[in-house]
């Protein structure tokens, strides 16, 4: 047969490989400085644009899509070439690739520090750049499914299923959890409210966790390990089994991050059952991943990229162990709001990502440069730092997230809580304390890569083209004549996308149909009405600033928690909520009821200086509420876009809403200056009050009547 | 059963977990049989992939 040849695109993945490392810094640093302001909130220099609840979204996203993305497209890059014998479909979409997913990146920085967000974790930002994602998602499969048509290789190995399941996921989760109703070009409204929201915004979540950071890192996992150690994956049918049962099973699992709240029970049993269930496919691609290098164990005292690669594998394990435990309700009891979570995502993020990443870059730069890595020593120092910043980094949150929940659900032998939630947060500030230089380090090792890394390219010559040859497939293929019916799928990536797309698909419907179509999984609460304008403001400044990222708005009906915070929270309160703003983190107080606890006059001096109304607090303060201006303009687009949603103001009340904006916010103005506190009825800090005061207080009208 | 009382109130939408549910269990339990019956040789040779393409 003829032999064809061509060249291998290495500039896209040395580019990838770039954005990869400068994002990971970029990213680590920032979530190093949000865990500096935890014990030192100074440390935003009273900036609004580097507040913790700016900076924190800002982490995530740069971690999540910025580091391990491009670390997904470096990989997927490289690998699918050389699985496929076929150089990438595209030289001008790799290019539209590469720049656009940058871009997104670079607009996504820049807004989640002017504060425009969504409010929906992991999804924030907002409507355009959603449009431009979903852009660049598809110029990525359509480039990946060129490449796959144009193949010399007839299979498709297993790391290119989990990239085909990525892609058709992610593309389907985004673009559900984003249906957004635009008021302006930088400002949305979820069209989903309350428990529809939150059911939505947990499924995408959940699955950000298992789509965007575990099946394309287990296809790089299954290409870059048997690379790397030479030696064939372990068990090929394992990988069979255990992809199909991963990607069906995971799907299902987003209810488990709203656990005791007010989703609908049965949702919530749904979601813990195939969670537990969930830790067979985790375990089989862990154990798959740590016996392919049975027998070759010595490789990995020497080669420092399998020494990062087995410790990310074990990272793998150990996390995808504490996640079903996690989904039991009773352990959800105590972990869930606490450093508990942070402890649990940072065990995949900077263990599995982290040093797949990592691994795999010292296993590629020298390739692609054709040189020797600059300094072994340098990658052992990195090796031995990160594992120790790592453990530095979790030991803290695990013992302070026990802590604070046993503080929390603490009652005197009056039956009286024991502590005040301050209380419970100046206990933290050792670990936090301890936990930032856990971050330091890590961050220091990925520094002394990024120097030998830089090193190594310096000394070696690119590989610009690397030629490969391979026969052209036949087109008449001729399948045995018994073929199995997988094999069909095998060889087939449109049908494996269609299958792939049919089972993830499976565990959404049933979890929304019955939430969205079905009156009584939400039972509607007569007094609960929707937001009065200056309310509704107040709300979209309490999402600008990412409150949520410190409080919840969900009270569980523990006694621990009614006593503390006041009844707890019923799906009907949340009606109105676009988007709910349950949160998922205590670092404060709850605050579905702080409406009517404190005066006016608390707020504003809270605002100011939360160190004055609560000794010891770690809130940073928000002196920029007290003189920007409210853009009342936006009042009456606002209240037009959530009559479109369904929330039912009256009709034509657009037309009239700034007046009772101003009718409103003059109350709160005079109600302050009874304290003494002269303002303007026309800050932002007066719709912020307007909200706080407002919530969960509806229905305690009701229990006045 | 809780759950099937919120699906009543839809015709025969009280089927449809129970009919995909049966469709993934089908597909689950075919995956597994193709796997412990499936040629030795075939997935040798898949195995083997990503090690000996610079052969």
């Amino acid at each position: 047969m003829e032999l064809q040849k061509f060249q291998y695109d290495n500039k896209t993945v040395k580019m990838f490989a770039y954005a990869t490392i400068l994002w990971g810094l970029v990213g680590m640093l920032v979530g190093l400085i949000v865990a500096i302001q935890l014990y030192l909130p100074a440390a935003n220099l009273s900036l609004p644009y580097t507040t913790f609840g700016r900076l924190r979204p800002l982490h995530t996203n740069a971690v999540i899509f910025a580091f391990v993305g491009n670390g997904i497209f470096m990989g997927v890059y490289y690998s699918l070439q050389r699985l496929l014998k076929a150089r990438m479909f595209s030289d001008l979409l790799s290019k539209i690739h590469f720049w656009g997913w940058q871009l997104i990146i670079v607009l996504a920085a820049a807004t989640l520090i002017m504060g425009k967000t969504t409010g929906k974790e992991y999804a924030e930002l907002e409507w355009p750049i959603d449009i431009l994602i979903t852009l660049v998602w598809v110029v990525f499969g359509w480039n990946m499914f060129g490449t796959i048509i144009r193949r010399r290789e007839r299979h498709l190995y297993v790391a290119i299923w989990f990239y085909i399941a990525t892609f058709v996921t992610v593309a389907m989760l985004h673009i559900v959890n984003s249906i957004e109703l635009p008021v302006s070009f930088w400002k949305s409204y979820s069209v989903y409210a309350g428990v529809q929201d939150a059911l939505v915004q947990w499924w995408y979540g959940h699955n950000a966790v298992a789509f965007f950071l575990t099946t394309p890192y287990l296809g790089l996992m299954y290409y870059f390990l048997p690379k790397i150690a030479q030696r064939p994956v372990y068990s090929y049918r394992l990988s069979i089994v255990h992809f199909w049962a991963l990607i069906f099973l995971y799907i299902w699992a987003g209810p488990h991050h709203l656990l005791y709240t007010a989703v609908p029970d049965w949702a919530q049993s749904l979601g813990v059952v195939f969670s537990v269930m969930l830790i067979a496919p985790s375990w089989g691609g862990m154990i798959n991943g740590l016996l392919t290098l049975r027998g070759a164990w010595d490789r990995v005292r020497d080669d420092v990229g399998l020494k990062f690669l087995v410790v990310a594998v074990t990272a793998y394990g150990m996390a995808t162990f504490e996640g079903p435990m996690l989904s039991l309700k009773s352990v959800s009891a105590i972990a869930h709001y606490t450093d508990w979570i942070v402890a649990h995502v940072h065990v995949g993020a900077l263990g599995w990502n982290g040093f797949m990443t990592f691994g795999i870059l010292y296993w590629l730069i020298p390739r692609l440069f054709q040189t020797k890595l600059y300094s072994q020593k340098l990658a052992n120092m990195h090796f031995w730092i990160g594992t120790l910043g790592i453990v530095l980094y979790a030991v803290p949150m695990y013992w302070a997230g026990f802590m604070q929940s046993s503080m929390w659900k603490d009652f005197t032998p009056e039956g009286q809580l024991k502590w005040q939630f301050l209380d419970t947060v100046t206990k933290m500030i050792p670990f936090y304390i301890a936990r930032s230089i856990g971050g330091a380090l890590f961050l220091t090792g990925a520094i002394l890569m990024t120097y030998n890394l830089i090193k190594t390219i310096k000394v070696g010559t690119f590989l610009e083209i690397e030629e490969d040859e391979a026969p052209a497939l036949t087109s008449n293929y001729q399948s045995h004549s018994k073929e199995h019916w997988h094999r069909w799928i095998e060889r087939k990536p449109i049908q494996l996308m269609i299958v792939s797309l049919v089972v993830v698909a499976i565990g959404g419907l049933i979890e929304f149909l019955p939430v969205f179509l079905i009156k009584s999984n939400i039972p509607t609460i007569s007094s609960v009405k929707p937001y009065t304008p200056l309310e509704l403001q107040g709300r979209d400044i309490y999402i600008r600033e990412g409150c949520y990222t410190c409080h919840s708005q969900m009270i569980r009906p523990f006694r621990s928690e009614t006593a503390r915070y006041g009844e707890y929270s019923k799906a009907g309160e949340f009606v109105y909520d676009h988007p709910f703003q349950w949160g998922s983190k205590r670092t404060g107080p709850d605050l579905a009821r702080i409406g009517g606890k404190y005066p006016d006059s608390w707020h504003y001096n809270h605002m100011m200086e939360p160190n004055s109304m609560a000794p010891g607090s770690i809130m940073p303060s928000y002196p920029w509420l007290l003189e920007d201006q409210l853009d009342a303009n936006s009042t009456m687009s606002k209240i037009k876009a959530m009559i479109r949603l369904g929330v039912p103001y009256p009709a034509g009340y657009e037309n009239i809403a700034i007046q009772d904006m101003e009718k409103q916010a003059k109350q709160i103005t005079a109600n302050l200056k009874k304290d003494g506190i002269e303002t303007l009825p026309d800050r932002e800090i007066v719709a912020l009050i307007g909200y706080l005061q407002r919530m969960g207080t509806d229905i305690k009208v009701k229990a006045t009547k | 059963m809780k759950f099937i009382n919120y699906l009543e109130s839809i015709t025969g939408i009280g089927m449809y977990p129970l009919v995909s549910l049966i469709i993934f269990v089908a597909f689950f339990a075919l995956v597994t049989l193709y796997v412990i019956k499936g040629n030795k040789e075939h997935f040798e040779k898949l195995r083997n992939l990503p090690i000996n393409e610079n052969k």
